[in-house]
């Protein structure tokens, strides 16, 4: 068999030490599109605010059979350990989101994994999408990275409303601190974030000197990429996940 | 988008999840991505129960216009039920009543 994967549950040691479930899939075999010997980068998928769902399972696998490893802590396991994702994600929720600083540690603890693995490069990438893109961004000021991928994230530069009882901030004093390249990915009838938003954080990123590429789709909102939601849209999607491959080709390595 | 608005509150009643009848401690409501409803946005609700495991939950993921058709239903079963069994004066449910029905959602793509 070629271009195999192996893909599965692990336990990694998050922030604080606190042991959670991650969903990891690996490339199996030596003919992956990556080189440098059988080694590769690795990404690691920061789910959205729905939840470790099918879904971010998929694209932890899609990574595999593109030549990466990647991995996809579930950041709501400490809210309900062992329950259906539904069900944590509205634990979480209930409990006022992902805490910014047990993102950072869960996903620091992610991209050591994958730099552990005997077969890693030392190259790891984040990507996440709707929260998940924030999360992204806010792990590349903060975690180790190659680069950093945001589709769609919203409340970059805003936050909810205090009486959302969310714990969602700004990143804008964070954002000196990003030490990775960006790709970022939107839509043009997306509201969260807005165009305006969007153009806003472009220009902010120019300003601190920081690289990044920005593609913004028409005809498409927010998630265009959930295959299993009416928001798909095939072409930004398609356009998209291309993008994606080629950006992490040139910062991961290989060319996948 | 995400939106993250999220109201809560205390609850007192039951519930019936997939274990059977449970009590109910708390309730949430909020308008996002729901995980079966085939629309974009829901307005969701959960009731629940945490002392009792995260899936001590009964989830509804309602369109905008049934949740409007929810208000409306609540309101005006408690314009007819007399005060002395609800604590709620009918009068009263009767006007959000009628701001209720002034609530007719657009159609969204």
């Amino acid at each position: 068999m070629r271009n195999g994967l192996q893909a599965g549950t692990v336990t990694l040691k998050g922030a604080d030490g606190a042991e959670i479930e991650a969903y990891a899939a690996y490339p199996v075999d030596g003919d992956s599109p990556t080189t440098q010997a059988g080694k590769h980068g690795g990404v690691v998928v920061i789910h959205h605010m729905p939840g470790y769902d099918e879904a971010s399972k998929e694209i932890v696998r899609k990574f595999a059979s593109w030549g990466w490893s990647a991995i996809c802590p579930n950041l709501h396991f400490r809210d309900a350990p062992g329950a259906d994702s539904d069900d944590a994600a509205a634990a979480s929720r209930a409990a006022g989101g992902v805490p910014d600083d047990r993102l950072i540690g869960d996903v620091a603890a992610a991209a050591t994994y994958l730099r552990e693995q005997s077969d890693s490069n030392g190259k790891v990438a984040t990507i996440g999408f709707c929260s998940g893109g924030r999360q992204s961004v806010l792990a590349g000021t903060a975690v180790p990275l190659e680069a950093v991928v945001d589709c769609y994230g919203a409340f970059v530069l805003s936050r909810p409303a205090p009486e959302s009882g969310m714990s969602v901030t700004s990143l804008e004093d964070r954002l000196p601190n990003l030490a990775a390249p960006v790709l970022g990915l939107f839509g043009a009838e997306d509201q969260y974030p807005a165009p305006e938003e969007v153009a806003r954080l472009d220009a902010m990123l120019t300003e601190l000197g920081k690289e990044h590429e920005f593609h913004t789709f028409e005809d498409a909102g927010h998630a265009f990429f959930a295959v299993d939601r009416p928001a798909y849209r095939q072409p930004a999607a398609a356009e998209g996940w291309r993008l994606v491959r080629e950006f992490l080709g040139r910062h991961l390595g290989g060319d996948a | 988008m995400c939106t993250y608005v999220t109201e809560q509150a205390p609850a007192r009643g039951s519930g019936k999840g997939a274990a059977g009848w449970f009590p109910l401690t708390g309730l949430a409501v909020y308008f996002d991505h729901p995980v079966h409803a085939e629309d974009g946005h829901t307005l969701n609700i959960d009731f629940a129960n945490p002392t009792r495991g995260a899936s001590s939950r009964v989830a509804v993921e309602l369109s905008a216009a049934t949740a409007v058709d929810l208000v409306q239903a609540i309101a005006k079963v408690f314009a007819q039920v007399p005060a002395d069994l609800t604590g709620v004066d009918p009068e009263q449910a009767a006007r959000l009543l009628e701001a209720a029905r002034a609530l007719v959602p657009e159609p969204v793509s």
